[in-house]
């Protein structure tokens, strides 16, 4: 059962086609994956699919409680509203606020109480506030940041940040999440734990993911599927394996690899 | 008509001086992206200096003009070396209440010492008085002066921009600054001329406005400031030939309005053709759009 | 957790009755002149309009020029209508319409501004409120008296109104602050793309920001009216607008208790240069530019004053402002 469809979504800046054409599926539940060479627009899709940019073209479409949405030109709030979460590439947390803070804004569009119980402080307020309070400190626990919510997120180690903000995107309560290279710049065995971490994730929060990745040992080992995009254009989709023995990806993508290597 | 052809006489004499004020916004926000809110400050320091040149030193115009242009390029380099360089790694707002800072020393610095009265500028003599008539238009020597060194100024500034060495590193420089230093220009020299010409054209359309207007003082640099900016911003800041075009649109919008409507509302006009441009197209009329990269 | 929060807020209220009473008994003694408390008065609009400005530039980051044109608003239509109706509850319906003017009017022009960004943004406002002074000036003149201003507008506010509205206004804006809303808000400043994907609709939350940012300078304007009994539009020039962005700046933007530091600290000095307003000017200029290039965060940073650091300071202050008295 689809939850994600893609059709031929395009995006030029001027004469530029950063993506053109591409099409994919996401099945509920599912861990698949986007690879390819640097700039081959896999990070263009991202925003493509979450509202950052308006797509030239093309369709993607929520499929979700019975019901099917239309995404493009929606705004990224809207977007992440429907329930698509993401993080960046380059880590974007809030880096001046605490651990807490970073975990509750993303909190924010699910509060009810308005303007009035705002300036007042009124009985809704404080409910919710405590609600919401205990709900972030669970999510906290899960990833051992809890004792340390009270920290600015700029203050925390490299890998804390990515987990921290991995953990920011769930708080959002998704039910696709795209994650961007969230293993760059982490040593071997920071990727086994985040690896394993993924997996979590996804059973425990009924999660459908697509990941941006580098690291290969990382995207065979837990992805599904894989699409791989060069030139803005998908050009293959299989299983792990497929991909491996594919001729065009060794040419465009792995090749090029093993050759530098 | 002839009315409507006096009033483009008059709004091009008032335009080309916010032009020259325009121009020196222009070039500091294309380099290091700042509105440079104390260059109105810079413009009246430039009328004073005219000013004292013409009445304490009995100098004539053009001594006068050359003198406040060097003093103003001096002052523009110092402001940048005090305020603005251990800022370069700043953030923008940081940078920018900094101008308003240096702007507010300089317009109440001054008033402390030349009081705050205003002062008139001596009368020119000789031909500068006369005046010329074409059927019933009538342009005044000050009027022929302005428009002609203005002119005069903006070819300069064209050819320095276009054709010499420091011109293509100031391009170069507003184009991408790391590139630039890469590239072995030195950045920090390039930003100082860049406040080094801005603001000799400033204290020239000091000393202008002070034989056009006659009157002087320490707050004089505030209105004209602004509309320069708005003059800078309409024609796409940090693009040279927009200032120009943007300096004289707001001259003569500013004339037809006094002339034609209310002289009460040309500033509250100006203004308003401020805030539409940046709502219909903020880049400006001959600025591109630009994005953020995610 | 629950029960620390609700301590602060009994404590902050016992301060705050504290405060009051003995400004009250001072003022009764007289030892609290005229003078001094007219330095009160612009104390605690400084107050207010600082810590509104702040709500929009400090925490939202929407890098505003233009709140004086906010402040003019509530300062002629209270002053309007306290003329017509000159009776206390004239004042507070002045009060309130003010406000809520300057909200609305606030609300206009924040929409389609808001869209800009940094000095594009500051530059649109500081426009806005030339164009709100001009029309004050020049178009509403029946009403307005133009360029020579409004005189003998009844005097309504005294301690208790002027304690009232000041501690009120920044115990709403903090409130505020310190809620979801805000937190959004404070988020926008911090990355604005990583909010707007973490389900802040940005848009909202500046307009909502700079609404309300505009009732609060309403109130401190319709104050203003109130107590000085005369109004001309050039008093809310380009130039107040600065005075009350140099409050933020060096109070720290971010801190609403930094904000009201630096509004005391700021009349003091003034006070002390009332002889030399050029060189109060110079002064306020420098320290703009030795803030920025030695501490940007200014006095506060984005912190709040801490319950046992208002004891401290308060003895200090209480010990000084003795001294100066």
């Amino acid at each position: 059962m689809p939850i994600l469809t893609v059709n031929k979504l395009t995006k030029s800046f001027g004469g530029l086609m950063a993506v053109s054409n591409v099409s994919m599926e996401l099945k509920k539940g599912e861990l698949v994956g986007l690879i390819g060479p640097n700039g081959a627009g896999k990070t263009t899709v991202f925003n493509l699919l979450t509202g950052i940019y308006q797509p030239t073209s093309g369709t993607v479409t929520l499929h979700r409680d019975k019901k099917e949405e239309q995404l493009q030109g929606l705004k990224p709030y809207t977007i992440c509203k429907k329930g698509i979460a993401r993080t960046f590439q380059n880590i974007r947390l809030f880096k001046d606020l605490t651990v807490l803070d970073n975990v509750r804004i993303a909190m924010n569009k699910n509060v009810k109480y308005g303007l009035f119980s705002t300036f007042f402080h009124t009985r809704s307020y404080s409910d919710e506030e405590k609600e919401m309070l205990d709900k972030c400190m669970q999510l906290l626990k899960i990833l051992k940041l809890d004792h340390k919510k009270d920290e600015l997120a700029k203050n925390l180690p490299y890998g804390e940040q990515r987990h921290l903000e991995i953990l920011r995107a769930l708080a959002t309560n998704p039910c696709i999440l795209l994650l961007d290279e969230p293993a760059a710049g982490m040593n071997p065995a920071e990727t086994a734990q985040l690896t394993e971490m993924i997996g979590w994730i996804r059973e425990n929060f009924d999660l459908t993911i697509l990941l941006i990745e580098h690291d290969m040992s990382l995207v065979m080992k837990i992805c599904e599927r894989i699409y791989v995009l060069d030139y803005g254009m998908v050009i293959a989709e299989g299983t792990p394996s497929e991909i491996k023995s594919n001729k065009r990806v060794i040419e465009a993508y792995l090749g090029e690899e093993m050759g530098n290597a | 008509m002839e009315q409507f052809l006096q009033q483009v006489i008059n709004g091009i004499s008032l335009g080309s001086i916010y032009a020259l004020i325009a121009l020196g916004y222009t070039m500091v926000y294309g380099i290091i992206k700042l509105i440079n809110f104390a260059h109105g400050d810079v413009y009246m320091i430039g009328a004073y200096v005219g000013y004292f040149c013409m009445t304490s030193f009995k100098l004539g115009f053009f001594p006068s003009l050359l003198i406040s242009m060097l003093v103003c390029a001096i002052l523009g380099v110092t402001i940048e070396k005090i305020a603005y360089k251990p800022l370069r790694n700043a953030t923008r707002i940081a940078v920018l209440i900094t101008a308003i800072g240096v702007s507010l020393f300089i317009e109440y610095g001054t008033m402390f010492f030349v009081k705050p009265d205003p002062r008139s500028y001596p009368p020119l003599t000789g031909l500068m008085t006369r005046s010329f008539r074409i059927g019933n238009i009538v342009f005044s020597a000050q009027q022929i002066l302005i428009i002609s060194i203005t002119v005069v100024l903006m070819v300069l500034l064209q050819f320095i921009v276009k054709k010499t060495r420091i011109g293509k590193a100031m391009r170069a420089v507003s184009l991408d600054r790391d590139a630039a230093q890469l590239m072995g220009i030195s950045v920090d020299k390039t930003i100082s001329f860049t406040f080094l010409i801005g603001s000799a054209l400033a204290g020239a359309a000091g000393i202008l406005v002070g034989i056009y207007y006659n009157s002087i003082n320490p707050l004089m640099g505030m209105m004209p400031g602004l509309k320069a900016f708005v003059a800078a911003v309409f024609g796409g800041i940090g693009i040279i030939p927009g200032a120009m075009i943007g300096g004289y649109f707001i001259g003569l919008v500013e004339v037809m309005v006094a002339g034609y409507g209310n002289s009460m509302f040309r500033d509250a006009v100006v203004f308003a053709i401020l805030i539409i441009i940046l709502i219909v197209k903020p880049s400006g009329l001959l600025g591109k759009e630009t994005r953020e990269k995610v | 957790m629950d029960k620390l929060i609700k301590n602060t807020g009994i404590n902050k209220l016992i301060a705050l009755i504290v405060t009051f009473v003995i400004v009250q008994v001072l003022i009764s003694t007289n030892i609290i002149n005229d003078y001094i408390f007219s330095t009160l008065v612009t104390i605690c609009i400084n107050i207010i309009l600082a810590a509104s400005l702040n709500l929009i530039t400090g925490f939202t980051g929407q890098f505003s020029l233009g709140h004086a044109g906010f402040m003019s608003i509530g300062a002629y239509t209270c002053a309007i209508i306290t003329l017509r109706y000159s009776t206390v509850w004239g004042f507070v319906g002045g009060l309130v319409a003010g406000a809520v003017f300057a909200a609305m009017v606030g609300f206009l022009v924040g929409l389609p501004t808001l869209r800009l960004k940094g000095d594009y943004l500051a530059i649109a406002t500081l426009g806005m409120a030339e164009i709100i002074k001009i029309l004050f000036r020049n178009v509403l003149d029946d009403l307005t008296n133009g360029a020579a201003g409004l005189r003998g507008i009844p005097q309504f506010i005294n301690w208790a109104w002027l304690f009232l509205f000041t501690a009120g206004s920044v115990l709403l804006i903090s409130n505020f602050i310190n809620s979801s809303h805000g937190r959004a808000c404070i988020s926008i400043r911090e990355d604005e793309i990583a909010s707007e994907a973490m389900g802040v609709n940005s848009t909202k939350y500046k307009v909502t920001a700079f609404v309300t940012g505009a009732f609060f300078a309403g109130i401190a304007g319709a104050i203003y009216a109130s107590y000085f009994y005369y109004l001309k539009p050039d008093y809310f020039a380009f130039k107040k607008s600065i005075d009350i962005l140099v409050i933020v700046v060096l109070g720290g933007m971010g801190s609403i208790s930094g904000s009201v530091i630096a509004a005391i600290l700021l009349a003091l000095i003034s006070t002390y240069l009332q002889a030399f307003p050029e060189l109060n000017m110079v002064i306020n200029g420098a320290l703009f530019v030795i803030i920025m290039i030695f501490r940007p965060q200014g006095i506060m940073g984005s912190k709040e004053l801490s319950l046992s650091l208002i004891k401290k300071w308060t003895g200090q202050f209480g010990r000084k402002n003795g001294g100066a008295a």
